[in-house]
C-alpha cells in the first residue's frame, strides 16, 4: 500500500475524512441544470475567505484608535509593502460581498428556493444577510473618515429613536455620549472577531441545512423524487464533484476578473465603493453637507427617509426600515403558489417580482442622493414622494403574495428537469 | 461517458494545465500578503543608517549613539590603549573573534576599520544589558589593578577589553558585536551601512 | 400664479446647479508625466508645506518620480533631516486655529477627498476681498480661511459679477478678472497649477501607477487561466445530456 493510502487509512480510522468527502462532495448529488444564478453561492464563500484573509493582514497594521486610525490606513496604503493591494481587496470585497449576496438571494426568489423543505435553509440565509449588514456597518467606522464617523452617528441615533429605552441604548452602544474612540474600539472588536465567528457558524449550518434537503433547481422540482433503481441516485442529478467543482471554478475565474478590474483600475468605483468624503479625517464638529450610507444600505436608507416623523420621532422610519429586512424571514410562508419556480408561475408573480426589483434599485438610487435633488412640490420633495411610492411597492410584493400567488395562473411542472 | 484514449489524454492535459494555472495564481496571490509582513517603509526609515560626527571625540574618550534602537559605542583609542589591547590577547576568551559576530573588516586585532576608532554595539552578549565604559586602565576603575581598560557590564559582571573582546571566566560568551559601518570622511561615521566604503 | 409655477419648475435646475458649485473643467494633468509631478513637488514644498502638512507622505517615496535621494535632499527638503521622514510641519494646531480660524488640513489625500478638478479650479479662483481677514476669498470655496499663497505668481483677481445680479452673463456665472498681473502669465500660472495638482494627485495615491501596471498583468493572466479552466469544465460536462425540452 502506498504511503499516501496508508496515511489516509490511518486518518479514516480516527476521523470520517473519506466518508465526509463522499457524502458531501463526490457522492453528493446536485441537479444537473444549474444555470448562471447558481454561481453565487460558491462565490459568496470565496468572498468570505477573501475578506477574512485580507482582513487579517490589515489588522496587522491598522490602529483602532481615534487619533491614529485614519493615518494607519494611509500607512498601509503607502508604507506597508503591498498594503495598497490588501486594502483595495478588502474594500472591493466588501461591496462585492453584497452584490454576490443580492444575486444569490434573487436566485431564491426566481426559483422558490425558500419553499418547503428549505425554509430553515432560507432562515439561516437571512440571518447571514443580517450579520453581513452588521459586519459592514461596524467595519465602515474603522477608517475613521467623515463618512465613517457621521454614518455611524446617524445609524446609532436611529437606535436612539426607540421609545423609552432609546437614549440609554444609544449611549450603551457607543460607550460614550457621542461616537468616539470608545465606539471605534468596540466596533473593531465586533468587526474583527465577534461577527466573523457568528458568520462562520451560520455559513456552516447553512451548508448543513442545504445538504440535508439537497439543492433546489431552476425548474423547482425535487430531483430526489426520481431515483435510479440501480444506483439509488437521482436520475437528474450529478455528483457535486467533479461536475460543480469544475464548473464553479470557471465562475471563480470570471469573478476574479471582474474583481481585478475594480481593484486595479477603479477601486473607488466613482465614489461608490470608496467614498470621496471618507478621505477627510473624521471631524465631530463638522457635519458633511450630505451623509449617505454605502450603496448596499441605500435602499433601506431611502425608506427610512421616506417615512414622515409622526409625533416628532423618526422611530416610524426605523420600524419601516427594520420591517423591510425582517420581512424576508416570512417569505416561505407568504408564497402559496402551487409551483416553486418562476418558469411555471403566472404573470402576477413575474410582474410582482419585476416591480420588486425595480423598487429595490430605484430606492437604492434615491438613497444615494439628497432628498431635494429632484426638486419639490410645495413643501414635499419629489424624491421623497418617489421613495414612498416604491417603499409601498416593495412591501406589497410580500404582503400581497399570499393572495396573488394563490390566484396566479400556473403552468404544470415538468416530470423531469428541462 | 467512457473516455477514449484521446479523451482521457485531453482530460489529463487540461487537468494539468489548470492545476499549474491555479498553482501560479495561488503563489502570485500569496507573495504580496507574505511580503506585506516585511519591514514597512516606516520601519526601514526608523532603522536607517545613522550619521555620527566624531570630530569632537577626544583621544581616550567615547561617545554613545543609537542605531535600530541599539546603543552604539564609538571609542577614540590612544596608542597606549592599542598596545593594551595587544596585551589582553592571553586574557580574552576569543582573541581572534572566531566565535563572535562582526563584519569582515572588523575581524582583525583591533576589531575595527581604523585602529583609532572602535565602533561597537553596546549590548552585553550575555543577557542584553548595556555595559559601562571603563576606558582607563588601573585600579581606579574598581576592577582591580590589572585592569587594562574596556567595558564592564553591571548586570552580571561580564568584562570586555578595549576591542570589545570578552574576558575569560565571565558570564558573557562572545565579544561585543560590531555593527556595519563606514567612514564618510575623517570626521563622520555612518553606522548601519558599509557598502561602497 | 404663472410666475410661481415657472419658479417651481426652475427650482430643480437651480438646485442642481447650486449643488454642483462652480462648473469644474477637467484638470489638465497626466499622472504618467513624472517631470510635471516633480515640478509640482517643488511648488508644494516651497509654498504649501509652511502651513499644510502631508504626514503620510515620506520624502523618500519621491524616488518613484525618478529622483535620487541626493536630489530629494538638495531640492525638496527644507523642513526635515532625513529622507525617510514624512512631510510634517512645525505649526501648532492651536496657533493655526487662532491665525486662520481653522487648522490647515493635512494634504496627504486631499486629491482623493476633493478631486483633482476641484483643486485645479480652487487654486485659480482666488480673488481680492477686503471684507475677509486674509484679504482673499475664493469662488470655488467661499469664505475660505486660506490666503492666496501663490498671488505673486498669478497676480490679483477681482470678482466681476455675482449670480442673480443684473450684470449676469447669460449663464448667470460669476467671473474673475485679472486686475494686477503676477510674475507668471496666465498660461504659465495654469501650467504651474496643473503641475501642483498633478503632484497632489500623485501624493494622494503614490501606488497608482504600480497598481495599473500590475492590473494589466493580472487580467492577462486571468484571461489565459480561463482557457484551460473553461475547457476542463466543458470536457467533464460533455457527457451530461440536457433535460427534456421545456413545456410551454
Amino acid at each position: 500500500m502506498s504511503t499516501a493510502r496508508a496515511l489516509l487509512q490511518w486518518v479514516d480510522e480516527r476521523f470520517p475524512l473519506t466518508a465526509l468527502w463522499k457524502s458531501q462532495v463526490s457522492e453528493y448529488y446536485a441537479p444537473k441544470n444549474f444555470n448562471f444564478w447558481y454561481y453565487f453561492g460558491s462565490l459568496a464563500l470565496l468572498v468570505l475567505v477573501i475578506q477574512i484573509v485580507s482582513g487579517i493582514f490589515l489588522t496587522m497594521n491598522y490602529k483602532p484608535d481615534a487619533q491614529q486610525a485614519f493615518q494607519s490606513v494611509e500607512y498601509i496604503m503607502r508604507d506597508v509593502e503591498w498594503g495598497w493591494l490588501i486594502r483595495y481587496i478588502h474594500s472591493t470585497g466588501a461591496s462585492m460581498f453584497f452584490i454576490v449576496i443580492y444575486l444569490h438571494m434573487f436566485r431564491a426568489l426566481l426559483y422558490g428556493s425558500y419553499r418547503k423543505p428549505r425554509e430553515l435553509l432560507w432562515l439561516f440565509g437571512v440571518f447571514i444577510y443580517l450579520c453581513l449588514m452588521a459586519e459592514a456597518f461596524f467595519g465602515y467606522l474603522l477608517p475613521w473618515g467623515q463618512m465613517s464617523y457621521w454614518g455611524a452617528q446617524v445609524i446609532v441615533n436611529l437606535f436612539g429613536a426607540i421609545p423609552l429605552i432609546g437614549d440609554d441604548l444609544a449611549v450603551w452602544i457607543r460607550g460614550d455620549y457621542v461616537v468616539s474612540d470608545a465606539t471605534l474600539n468596540r466596533f473593531f472588536a465586533f468587526h474583527v472577531i465577534a461577527i466573523p465567528l457568528v458568520l462562520l457558524a451560520l455559513v456552516v449550518v447553512h451548508l448543513i441545512a442545504l445538504h440535508e434537503v439537497g439543492s433546489n433547481n431552476p425548474d423547482g422540482i425535487e430531483i430526489k423524487k426520481r431515483l435510479d433503481p440501480n444506483t439509488g441516485h437521482p436520475v437528474d442529478g450529478v455528483p457535486f464533484h467533479p461536475y460543480y467543482t469544475v464548473k464553479d471554478l470557471v465562475g471563480v475565474v470570471v469573478f476574479l476578473g471582474v474583481f481585478s478590474v475594480i481593484v486595479f483600475f477603479a477601486p473607488e468605483v466613482g465614489g461608490y465603493f470608496l467614498e470621496d468624503n471618507n478621505f477627510i479625517p473624521a471631524n465631530p464638529l463638522q457635519t458633511p453637507p450630505h451623509i449617505a450610507p454605502v450603496w448596499y444600505f441605500t435602499p433601506y436608507y431611502a425608506m427610512l427617509r421616506a417615512v414622515p416623523a409622526f409625533l416628532h420621532t423618526q422611530f416610524w422610519g426605523v420600524l419601516v426600515m427594520a420591517a423591510a429586512v425582517l420581512i424576508f424571514f416570512f417569505l416561505p410562508w407568504l408564497d402559496h403558489s402551487r409551483v416553486k419556480s418562476i418558469r411555471y408561475k403566472g404573470p402576477y408573480y413575474k410582474v410582482a417580482l419585476a416591480l420588486f426589483v425595480i423598487s429595490f434599485v430605484v430606492l437604492g438610487w434615491l438613497g444615494t442622493q439628497p432628498t431635494d435633488f429632484l426638486g419639490s412640490v410645495g413643501k414635499t420633495d419629489i424624491a421623497v414622494i418617489l421613495a414612498r411610492l416604491f417603499t409601498v411597492v416593495y412591501f406589497l410584493f410580500f404582503l400581497l403574495m399570499p393572495w396573488y400567488s394563490r390566484i396566479d395562473q400556473t403552468k404544470p411542472e415538468p416530470e423531469r428537469l428541462t | 461517458m467512457a473516455g477514449s484514449e484521446v479523451e482521457g489524454g485531453k482530460r489529463r492535459f487540461l487537468l494539468a494545465a489548470s492545476s499549474v494555472g491555479w498553482g501560479v495564481a495561488a503563489a502570485a496571490t500569496a507573495v504580496p500578503f507574505l511580503a506585506s509582513m516585511l519591514p514597512s517603509a516606516r520601519a526601514r526609515a526608523a532603522g536607517a543608517p545613522v550619521e555620527v560626527d566624531i570630530s569632537k571625540v577626544e583621544a581616550g574618550m567615547m561617545i554613545r549613539s543609537e542605531w535600530r534602537s541599539q546603543p552604539i559605542f564609538v571609542v577614540h583609542r590612544t596608542a597606549e590603549m592599542l598596545s593594551d589591547v595587544k596585551a589582553m590577547d592571553s586574557r580574552v576568551a576569543d582573541p581572534k573573534s572566531d566565535a563572535s559576530s562582526q563584519p569582515e573588516y572588523a575581524k582583525n586585532e583591533y576589531r575595527s576599520r581604523k585602529p583609532e576608532y572602535l565602533v561597537l554595539i553596546g549590548i552585553c552578549t550575555h543577557l542584553g544589558c548595556s555595559p559601562i565604559g571603563k576606558l582607563q586602565a588601573g585600579a581606579d576603575s574598581g576592577l582591580g589593578s590589572d585592569w587594562l581598560g574596556g567595558f564592564f557590564c553591571p548586570c552580571h559582571g561580564s568584562k570586555f577589553d578595549l576591542a570589545g573582546r570578552v574576558l575569560k571566566d565571565v558570564p558573557a560568551p562572545t565579544n561585543l558585536r560590531v555593527p556595519p559601518y563606514k567612514f564618510l570622511s575623517d570626521t563622520r561615521l555612518l553606522i548601519g551601512e558599509d557598502t561602497g566604503a | 400664479m404663472r410666475a410661481i409655477l415657472i419658479q417651481l419648475l426652475m427650482f430643480p435646475l437651480i438646485a442642481v446647479a447650486a449643488s454642483k458649485e462652480a462648473r469644474l473643467e477637467p484638470a489638465p494633468i497626466d499622472p504618467r508625466d513624472a517631470v510635471s509631478i516633480q515640478r509640482g513637488a517643488q511648488v508644494f514644498v516651497n509654498y504649501c508645506l509652511n502651513c499644510h502638512a502631508a504626514e503620510s507622505m515620506r520624502y523618500k517615496r519621491l524616488e518613484d518620480l525618478g529622483l535620487t535621494q541626493q536630489q530629494i535632499k538638495d531640492n525638496l527638503m527644507f523642513a526635515a533631516d532625513k529622507v525617510g521622514d514624512t512631510m510634517t510641519v512645525a505649526m501648532r494646531r492651536s496657533d493655526a486655529n487662532r491665525w486662520f480660524g481653522v487648522a490647515p488640513p493635512d494634504l496627504s489625500v486631499i486629491a482623493r477627498a476633493r478631486g483633482a478638478d476641484w483643486l485645479y479650479a480652487y487654486l485659480r479662483s482666488f480673488y481680492r476681498d477686503d471684507t475677509r481677514d486674509s484679504g482673499w476669498n475664493n469662488l470655488v470655496f467661499p469664505n475660505v480661511g486660506m490666503p492666496h499663497v501663490l498671488y505673486e505668481l498669478q497676480g490679483e483677481q477681482l470678482l466681476k459679477s455675482l449670480p442673480g445680479s443684473e450684470n449676469d452673463s447669460a449663464s448667470g456665472a460669476p467671473s474673475l478678472v485679472l486686475e494686477t498681473p503676477g510674475k507668471l502669465s496666465a498660461a504659465a500660472y495654469d501650467r504651474l497649477t496643473a503641475d501642483l495638482v498633478n503632484y497632489l494627485a500623485y501624493m494622494s495615491e503614490p501606488a497608482r501607477e504600480t497598481r495599473i501596471r500590475i492590473g494589466y498583468a493580472v487580467l492577462i493572466f486571468l484571461g489565459l487561466l480561463l482557457v484551460p479552466v473553461y475547457l476542463l469544465k466543458k470536457e467533464y460536462w460533455k457527457g451530461i445530456h440536457p433535460g427534456a425540452p421545456r413545456p410551454n
